[in-house]
This record gives structure tokens, C-alpha cells and sequence, in this order.
């Protein structure tokens, strides 16, 4: 491992999710990184270095957003930064603060990963198109969900895995989301309920997707130095332990969809820098108290809980039906709500998958929070073409 | 713990509050580049396409002009048979812009045969006629082309694949 400085997350600031947002991306960036700011103790003349996280600039209709969303986010007049991996991108975004200051760049980052869908008309399928190769596939109409039906059939196909079992995820993380303040939904659903709502793209169904939204999330990121200069208690702060991310081809028809290999290779990485080198899944869910994986349809969880390696391949469907993914499971899989509860503003979806590590991990999680110890939590994204897998590891701030 | 943000509803977003719409008038022209340009061409004499590594021993479909692996620059274009097999597929009641359609589309991801890479192959539509449950993974399909003076060099010129006799 190379030499790089401790890096910790010490605040969170999140917004509503809505459906559509009064605010601007602006605006909602701005309440988004003034809440973080104001959570740490800190102000923006503080900040040295400021990353935003957002998702294609097609959405917004608005080019290069990065300069749109500067000064809302806190980088007036400062070294600011935007990456942008697709769905991805909101865990990438703090990977991105943690290399400004384990790098020795800066000591106190702000992170903001912001997303408004609401702008672009008749829907954001429209403006989905767009990632789809221009020249064989474009031509042949397709949509986003197309692909996820594809992948989801494959993935079902492969391992023979029954309906029921995919669909226990949209039940159980939109009731873990009846608990988490920012959430759109606000009530349980029925298996059947699942199972029965509208065929999209045959095995999608309504319910089987994660709503579109509009909102933000900040994070406020420091070297260890700066933080006990701060005198901030160990009990605020998350330690980044881990990092990964890998990007496949845009050429998804050559891979076979039934097994993210990129996440893999994004986990492994992560795992590695974090010292842990036995990859097995009994380990490693012993080794994290939970998982907060990428959840934009239902299937997508159970995929990249396998991806992860936290179940073999095949066998994360089973673990949700039976139940040992609640929050009070054996090992509990995206306590927050997740996309499908909690909604899914691209970046700032997988933003608050982060943020929710970072409460679990510090005990501020309210009626969220996982019974008993948490002592190390795994955050995962993905995105693009069905090619991005992008990880990051905290563990608490008084953990070895 | 208190968040922010305040919802409009889409009366509220259409009708009463403000809202600044604006209709972007942009068009794309792509050149379609060495590979793409003979995969097209291809179509065009009712063929498919592929591009087999010299390095790495594999043929892929659709064809590019470097190996992704071993980066080695790939000009060996092979001609592959108009057959394949159903890698993965769905049916479709919603359309690009969200809107529902009564009768699915059945998109599908082909691998050709004579493609050594599992999977290799291309996105692509069954043949919407097809009785839904005879559609299976595995199932042998074959390409249905427009006829040689309708075809103009795009994906399109292969009307979609159907099941073959031996299935």
C-alpha cells in the first residue's frame, strides 16, 4: 500500500427527495453542503477542496454542469472537481475526497452529489436513450429498462431463481425507508403487491424499480490531522477504509449479465487496501456489519451483493427472501431504504448510501439503526452501461 | 434529524409556479468509424460481421478496430453466419419516451455463432409474432432481412431474428 494519510468523513447534509423539487440543482446542492458544514462545525472559508457528484448533464439539460453547480455546492473561488461515472458516481465522488487528501492535496474537503430529474420532458427515459451506442442500438428504440430486463432474465435464468424472491427486496427496503427522513414513500408494500403491479419489460414490473427524484447530499471529508485540530470526537467520524472501482466496456452485449465481474474487481480492490485479504463470504460478513449495495431495481441489490462477494453467486436471492438481509437479519442489506425507498436522484441516490454508513457506523441513524454493534459498513454504486462498479469501505471512528 | 426541500406537485410544477421550458433543436451525425463502417456495410449485403484477434485467438461480434485485452490492432474481419442463439431477452410494453404499447417488443441480445467470446453478439428484436411462450434462453434464432433493395447499411436492415425449424 502506498503511503497516503488517514482520511475520515465527519458530517453529513441530505435534503428531501422529491419527485420534483421547487429548488434548483443549486439550490438543493446549497442546502445539501451548508447542513454538512454546519453538522462538522465548520464553515466554507475552512474548506480547501470541493467535489461534486452528478449524474448526465442530459437530465438537466443543462451543459457541463459542473460550473452550474460550483458556488451551491461551496466551491466558490475554490479547487473544485467533478467526476462523473454514471450511476457510479455518487460513491465515487467521496473516493474522489478521499485521494484530495490521502494524496496530501488538501485536509478538509466538502463532497456534494446532487441530482434533479424533474427538469427533462416526458420523462428521464428520454434523455436515458443517449447512453446507448449511437450506431447498432440506437436505431432499434430502445429504453433503459430494456436492458435491465435483459440482464435481470439472465441473471434469473442462470441460477433458476423464482419471481418472489427478487421482489422480497422492494418489500423490504421500502418499509426500511418508512424510517429515513428524506424518504418519498411512505409505506409498506405486499409481496403481491410487487409481484402484481404493471409489467414494464417483462420480469420488470413497476415495483420492481426505484422512483426518479430530485436531491442532494454533502459529506465533509478531513485528514486525521485536521480533525483532531478541530477537536472533533472520535464518536462523529468514519473512517475511509476502503476504496475500489472498475469500468467494463460499453459493449455489454459481449459480457454475460448474469454476474458483475466489474464489482468484483471494484470490491476486491477495496478490500485489499483495506487489509482484508480473505475474500470469502462467510468472512467478509463477518468481518462488515452491513451493506448498503446499489439498489435501482430489485434485482440489482442481490446481483451486486453477489459481485461483492457477500453471498456466492446465485444464493443473495434466497438470503433476502428469508429474511437474513433485514435490518435485523444476520446481516443487514441496505438498512437505509434504499433507491427503491428512499428514491433514486442518481448521484445523490448513492450519495445517501454512503451517508448511511457514515450514520450506522456513528450511531446517529435514529430508528434506522441497526441493533447491536456496527463497526465497518460497505457502500456500493454502479452505472453507465451496465459497467461501473464503484466501493467504498468506512469502519467507525474508535475501530483498529 | 430535519431535511429540506419542498415538493410541487405537477400541477403545481406545470401550471402555478414557475417553470422556464425550452426545447433544444440539436442534431447528431456520427461517422461510424473503420469497425462500425464495415459491420454496416456488411448488413447492407445481408451479412454479419465479425473480427477475429490474432493475439488473443477470438472472433467477436460486433467487430472493433483494436483488441480491448490485448490492445493489439484487429483487422482480420470474418464473415459469420446469420444465425445465433437467444443470450437473453424481454417483453417490452413501454416505449423510449415511458409510453405503454399494447403488444410487446421483444428486445433480445443474440450471440452469432462463429463468435468464440461467450457471450458475442448483439442487441437485437425477435420477431414480435412469435407466441410468447415459445420464446426461450438457448433458443436457436436466424436473421429475417429486408429484402437487398430496402437495406441501407443500418441495423435495421436485419427486420428482426426468428426461431429456425431445428429448435
Amino acid at each position: 500500500m502506498m503511503m497516503v494519510k488517514k482520511v475520515g468523513m465527519v458530517s453529513v447534509g441530505i435534503t428531501k427527495f422529491m419527485r420534483r423539487a421547487k429548488e434548483t440543482a443549486k439550490e438543493l446542492s446549497y442546502y445539501a453542503a451548508k447542513m454538512a458544514l454546519d453538522e462538522a462545525g465548520i464553515t466554507r472559508k475552512d474548506v480547501d477542496g470541493v467535489i461534486i457528484g452528478s449524474a448526465p448533464d442530459a437530465f438537466d439539460g443543462v451543459h457541463q454542469k459542473h460550473e452550474y453547480l460550483t458556488d451551491g455546492s461551496g466551491g466558490f473561488n475554490k479547487p473544485s472537481m467533478r467526476g462523473y461515472v454514471g450511476g457510479g458516481t455518487g460513491v465515487f465522488s467521496p473516493i474522489q475526497g478521499w485521494y484530495s487528501i490521502a494524496s496530501g492535496m488538501h485536509d478538509v474537503v466538502l463532497v456534494t452529489t446532487e441530482e434533479k430529474m424533474s427538469s427533462v420532458l416526458p420523462s428521464a427515459q428520454a434523455a436515458f436513450l443517449t447512453i446507448f451506442d449511437s450506431m447498432i442500438e440506437r436505431p432499434l428504440g430502445p429504453n433503459l429498462v430494456w436492458i435491465f430486463a435483459l440482464e435481470m432474465k439472465r441473471y434469473m435464468e442462470k441460477h433458476g431463481i423464482p419471481k418472489e424472491h427478487i421482489a422480497s427486496v422492494s418489500v423490504k427496503n421500502k418499509s426500511n425507508a418508512i424510517d429515513h427522513p428524506s424518504a418519498m414513500l411512505g409505506r409498506k408494500f405486499t409481496l403481491e403487491e410487487v409481484m402484481n403491479s404493471e409489467v414494464l419489460c417483462d420480469p420488470v414490473h413497476l415495483l420492481d424499480i426505484s422512483p426518479v427524484a430530485d436531491g442532494a447530499v454533502s459529506f465533509v471529508m478531513m485528514s486525521e490531522e485536521k480533525i483532531k485540530e478541530f477537536g472533533i470526537s472520535m464518536d462523529d467520524v468514519a473512517w475511509v477504509d476502503g476504496v475500489g472501482w472498475n469500468v467494463d466496456t460499453t459493449m455489454w452485449t459481449n459480457r454475460d449479465l448474469f454476474y458483475p465481474k466489474y464489482v468484483e474487481k471494484a470490491a476486491k480492490q477495496a478490500y485489499n487496501m483495506a487489509g482484508q485479504k480473505d475474500h470469502s463470504p462467510e468472512n467478509l460478513r463477518k468481518w462488515l456489519s452491513f451493506a448498503e449495495p446499489y439498489d435501482p431495481f430489485n434485482y440489482k441489490e442481490l446481483h451486486h451483493l453477489e459481485g461483492l462477494q457477500l453471498y456466492p453467486k446465485g444464493k443473495a436471492p434466497e438470503a433476502a427472501f428469508e429474511g437474513m438481509t433485514a435490518r435485523d437479519g444476520d446481516f443487514p442489506v441496505t438498512p437505509s431504504g434504499g433507491l427503491l425507498g428512499v428514491g433514486n436522484p442518481i448521484a445523490a441516490a448513492a450519495g445517501m448510501k454512503v451517508a448511511e454508513v457514515y450514520y450506522q457506523l456513528t450511531g446517529k441513524a435514529e430508528k434506522r439503526q441497526i441493533p447491536g454493534e456496527v463497526s465497518r459498513g460497505l457502500a456500493q454504486a454502479w452505472g453507465d452501461l451496465m459497467q461501473v462498479g464503484t466501493v467504498l469501505i468506512m469502519k467507525g471512528g474508535r475501530v483498529e | 434529524m430535519e431535511v429540506r426541500g419542498n415538493k410541487l406537485t405537477s400541477d403545481e410544477f406545470f401550471n402555478r409556479e414557475i417553470s422556464v421550458k425550452h426545447k433544444p433543436e440539436i442534431k447528431y451525425a456520427w461517422a461510424t468509424g473503420v469497425a462500425i463502417t464495415k459491420f454496416l456495410a456488411g448488413l447492407k449485403e445481408g451479412k454479419i460481421i465479425g473480427v477475429h484477434c490474432n493475439h488473443c485467438e477470438r472472433t467477436v461480434c460486433p467487430p472493433r478496430m483494436f483488441c480491448e485485452e490485448c490492445f493489439s490492432p484487429m483487422s482480420n474481419y470474418v464473415e459469420l453466419s446469420g444465425t445465433g442463439i437467444i443470450n437473453t431477452f424481454s417483453f417490452a410494453f413501454i416505449r423510449t419516451d415511458a409510453s405503454r404499447r399494447d403488444n410487446a417488443e421483444i428486445p433480445a441480445v443474440i450471440d452469432i455463432d462463429g463468435t468464440t467470446l461467450e457471450p458475442s453478439g448483439f442487441l437485437h428484436l425477435i420477431d414480435e409474432s412469435v407466441p410468447h411462450e415459445k420464446i426461450r434462453i438457448g433458443m436457436r434464432v436466424k436473421a429475417i432481412w429486408k429484402d437487398p433493395e430496402e437495406r441501407v447499411g443500418d441495423i435495421t436492415d436485419i427486420k428482426y431474428f426468428a426461431p429456425m425449424e431445428d429448435n
